[in-house]
């Protein structure tokens, strides 16, 4: 466990990737086999399972403080992270452990059948012999919620580094359902995949947008320059969905959302379509709601995701379709490394075959000549119910992760309207303390309405200069959220509205963001309801 | 009627009606007791100061020109009646806690302080009093600080480990206060101490004043960069990510300051590393140096005031939230200076300010 505190400590005393890099492969040629496996799973997301709940957790280390609850409370809203917080009030211990992560992790596992009694003992025990620097990673392992700062490639980058192992072949291999208790170091780097596992997605591959910000729009004219001939793209409509691989292998079905959730049941409708695509066939593609044959707004959708039970009456008012984008696995051969275009007709033949074209669609291909003609066609994307277009390069592979050059998303301008900030509450991470979380207003009459919230889009320095701001002019203080006095005026903007029952505004944002301080304007002429409400017909 | 209390919070700051003077005003006043001399205690434009000797040459360097009387500790001066010493707060060089009395009555103002003994700034002494006005920026019991021993050591194998690697090394701390006390400890056997022109005039002027530094060189524009690289770098908060930084390329910096026990305020400013060193004391610090006084009642003037308030009433003190513009909650936000201009500034400073709403009758309860 101290190689393993110590590597969080290391990666948080550097913001430069190329240390980054060496740091976890120290760590990783200093650990046992069993310990880099765990690492990998807890970077890649894959938590143990919560065994003591975070109630009793922060109970018990509420006694083990000395502490009131209240200011137990209050110095979690300064620290922005329950196991920081917990860490740093615990008294500092002398003792000492030379548990490693696996053991730690093992002993985690085993309280499975213990008793409330047994499992506080044993957390009593355990943080009697960690320092705090330990304490805060363990209570990481017990509470979940790992975030690092770490991305997914660089730990992939410092693997493959010391196996020798591409990079990619690596990625692919950590995808999907795996235990670090069964999963072992010397499968992961074998030079033949050593592992059977027929339910492994492959890694995505993810756009760049073509225009950085929203701020920075690109004329048809420089997309052209930037990408060269039209001849050489396809575009598609980029659809507001759940991004998802769809796989068949050995008569069973499996479907992955993007963050690696397996969500096959989630959608029981796809199940025919998919049992009837021949073995050995992984399609990519984005799940919608679809009514008569029409998508609908992404809002749909969210009102089935995360049920536990799909009702009947969920099925029927939201039923959901796959838009196709492409074919990975073809016959049970990766086709990753086919051209587009190959993978295309691969992917129009399977579709052209199925006896479910109502759910398992295609993502038809749009035709332009020029991108002249395509930046016309794509101001019809809202129309579409879509964010944009994607332009794919004819001759690319499928590749993975996020990258550069063959696959871009031309997005269409967000929505935008002035707000007026009433609400604020402190961040978390790294923008634990500050004022970061706000909620904005509308005019309705001469009442401010709130509508949304929003999170991004202030630089730092902006950022301190509104938590300043918030310090000195704070109305009212309910828990941890501040009435503010309403002044500052921002653009926000957002990519699509729908009306809304839960909301008091009666509409509801999709990705509400920040989009600039407007120091140059009064409150009073911040954007009303109505203009907003005047949004929902487009 | 209750008696009016010898120290009320005003508009203008803390004000003794009886001896007719200020402490750490921060509008214009006739006569001003200071502190010591960082720009949120000690404002331009008062007729008169009284502070420490050893804030003497800091005060002129940065207010200019003033009329300023400067005494010892333990030195008393009459005002119109009432009696006024500087006791030693231990936060930065010529730091004073004020203590004021009139007929048996005493309070003291904390000003800011630390109880450890940092090697160079006179350790604080606690002074019994009455009422107690003290601050409280870290008064959250999740700021405990190590000892400086402890904190120094890393800083300077840091700074080993950084030569030994041929990275250059850069350490933020504020110019008054924290770069003299890292100065002091820092190991020379490594290299050279170089300074930021704004570290070196306020060292230059500590030096005026007698204080005895280790040997430091300014950084111009005639310094040899590969020599600079070989030493380190003392740094203002102002500087970090300026192109002055920057021509010291490849390096590792560094930030001093008590905001670094948090992982999320260590990671926003974005240092390589964050020493946890402060000279505002930590939570069991403050409210050992309040026990101490062994008070009837305390007022918070800034820091997390309403959580310390609740906690010190909870505990059996008589404590009271008083609304200052000492301080920030977290100064480290803003460029240092940026505060000051910031509160100058502020056409809506006084429409913020609540100040001394339940004062009088906590002050007539003593008499």
């Amino acid at each position: 466990m101290k190689a393993f505190a110590q590597l969080f400590l290391s990666l948080d005393e550097t913001n430069k990737t190329n240390e980054k890099v060496k740091v976890l492969k120290d760590y990783f040629n200093t650990v046992p086999d069993t310990d880099k496996m765990h690492m990998l799973a807890l970077f890649t997301g894959r938590k143990p399972k919560r065994q003591i709940n975070s109630t009793l957790v922060r109970n018990w280390a509420i006694e083990a403080s000395h502490i009131p609850t209240w200011l137990f409370e209050e110095s979690y809203h300064v620290v922005g992270d329950l196991a920081e917080t917990m860490a740093l009030l615990m008294p500092e211990t002398t003792n000492s452990s030379s548990k490693t992560l696996t053991d730690w992790i093992a002993e985690i596992n085993a309280l499975n059948d213990k008793t409330e009694a047994e499992k506080k003992l044993w957390l009593l025990d355990s943080w009697a012999m960690l320092d705090s620097q330990e304490r805060f990673v363990f209570n990481k392992l017990l509470t979940g919620s790992f975030r690092v700062g770490v991305s997914q490639n660089l730990v992939i980058k410092a693997l493959a580094d010391i196996s020798g192992v591409a990079a990619a072949v690596l990625t692919h291999r950590i995808m999907g359902s795996w235990l670090p208790q069964t999963y072992q170091y010397a499968q992961l780097i074998a030079e033949q995949d050593a592992a059977e596992n027929i339910s492994r997605p492959y890694p995505f591959f993810l756009a760049y947008p073509i225009q950085e910000t929203s701020e920075k729009q690109k004329t048809p004219a420089e997309v052209g320059i930037a990408l060269g001939a039209a001849a050489d793209w396809q575009a598609e409509w980029k659809w507001d969905g759940i991004r998802a691989q769809l796989i068949k292998r050995g008569g069973e079905i499996f479907i992955w959302s993007r963050g690696e959730d397996l969500a096959t049941e989630k959608f029981p409708e796809l199940h025919p379509f998919l049992h009837a695509l021949p073995d050995g066939t992984v399609i990519d593609g984005e799940i919608l709601s679809f009514q008569n044959g029409q998508p609908m707004p992404f809002n749909v959708l969210q009102t089935r995701i995360g049920r536990k039970n799909l009702s009947r009456k969920i099925l029927e008012e939201s039923p959901v379709a796959v838009i196709a984008y492409d074919c990975l696995e073809y016959k049970g051969e990766d086709i990753r490394s086919k051209t587009q275009s190959e993978r295309r007709l691969v992917l129009e033949q399977l579709q052209a075959a199925t006896l479910f074209p109502e759910v398992f669609r295609i993502s038809a291909l749009i035709n332009f000549n020029t991108w002249e003609e395509l930046g016309a066609i794509r101001e019809q994307s809202r129309a579409m119910i879509a964010e944009g277009v994607m332009l794919k390069r004819k001759g690319a592979a499928y590749q993975v992760g996020r990258r550069r050059g063959d696959w871009w998303k031309w997005k269409i301008d967000p929505l935008s309207v002035d707000a007026v900030m009433i609400y604020a509450q402190k961040g978390h991470g790294r923008r634990a303390d500050l004022y970061t979380d706000y909620t904005f207003a509308v005019w309705d009459g001469d009442k401010l309405v709130p509508f949304a919230k929003a999170y991004s889009g202030l630089t730092d320095a902006e950022v301190n200069k509104v938590d300043y701001f918030i310090k000195r002019n704070t109305i009212e203080k309910f828990g941890p959220v501040r009435t503010v006095k309403p002044e500052l005026v921002f653009e926000i903007g957002f990519e699509g509205i729908n009306k809304s029952t839960r909301h008091k505004s009666g509409i509801a944002l999709r990705f509400p963001r920040i989009l600039r301080w407007r120091h140059d304007k009064p409150k009073e002429e911040a954007d009303t309801l109505e203009s907003l409400k005047a949004l929902l017909g487009e | 009627m209750a008696k009016k209390p010898l120290l009320e919070f005003t508009n203008s700051g803390i004000y003794c009606a009886r001896g007719r003077f200020y402490i750490d005003p921060w509008k214009p006043v006739d006569d001003a007791v200071i502190t010591h001399a960082h720009a949120d205690h000690a404002y331009v434009g008062h007729k008169h100061y009284l502070a420490h000797h050893l804030s003497k040459e800091i005060l002129l360097y940065r207010l200019g020109q003033i009329q300023l009387q400067t005494v010892a500790y333990g030195e008393t001066v009459m005002k119109n009646g009432v009696k006024i010493s500087l006791h030693p707060a231990g936060h930065v060089i010529g730091s004073a806690q004020i203590r004021v009395e009139y007929q048996g009555e005493v309070w003291v103002v904390s000003g800011d302080y630390k109880l450890e003994d940092d090697g160079i700034s006179t350790p604080f002494e606690p002074v019994p009093c009455h009422h107690f006005i003290s601050e409280c920026t870290f008064g959250m019991p999740v700021y405990t600080w190590k000892p400086q021993v402890q904190i120094f050591e890393d800083i300077n194998n840091w700074w080993r480990s950084n030569l030994h690697h041929g990275v250059a090394t850069v350490l933020v701390g504020y110019s008054l206060g924290k770069a003299q006390r890292i100065l002091q400890n820092l190991d020379l056997f490594n290299g050279k101490v170089y300074t930021h022109g704004v570290i070196e005039n306020t060292n230059e002027a500590l030096r005026r004043n007698g204080v005895l530094l280790n040997p430091t060189e300014r950084i111009t524009a005639d310094s040899v960069k590969e020599e600079v690289r070989q030493g380190i770098i003392l740094a203002p908060p102002s500087s970090v990510g300026t192109p002055w930084m920057r021509k010291f390329q490849p390096y590792s910096f560094g930030y001093c300051s008590g905001w670094m026990a948090i992982r999320g305020a260590k990671r926003r400013r974005a240092a390589d590393r964050g020493f946890v060193l402060s000279d505002h004391a930590d939570w069991n610090g403050l409210i050992s140096a309040i026990d101490a006084t062994g008070c009837e009642s305390v007022y918070l003037t800034h820091g997390y005031t309403a959580t310390f308030s609740r906690y010190l009433n909870e505990i059996g003190f008589d404590a009271h939230e008083v609304h200052t513009l000492y301080g920030e909650e977290d100064p480290s936000n803003l460029p240092e200076g940026e505060a000051f201009n910031e509160l100058t500034d502020n056409p809506n400073a006084n429409k913020v300010l609540s100040i001394g709403e339940d004062l009088s009758e906590a002050g007539g309860s003593v008499s």
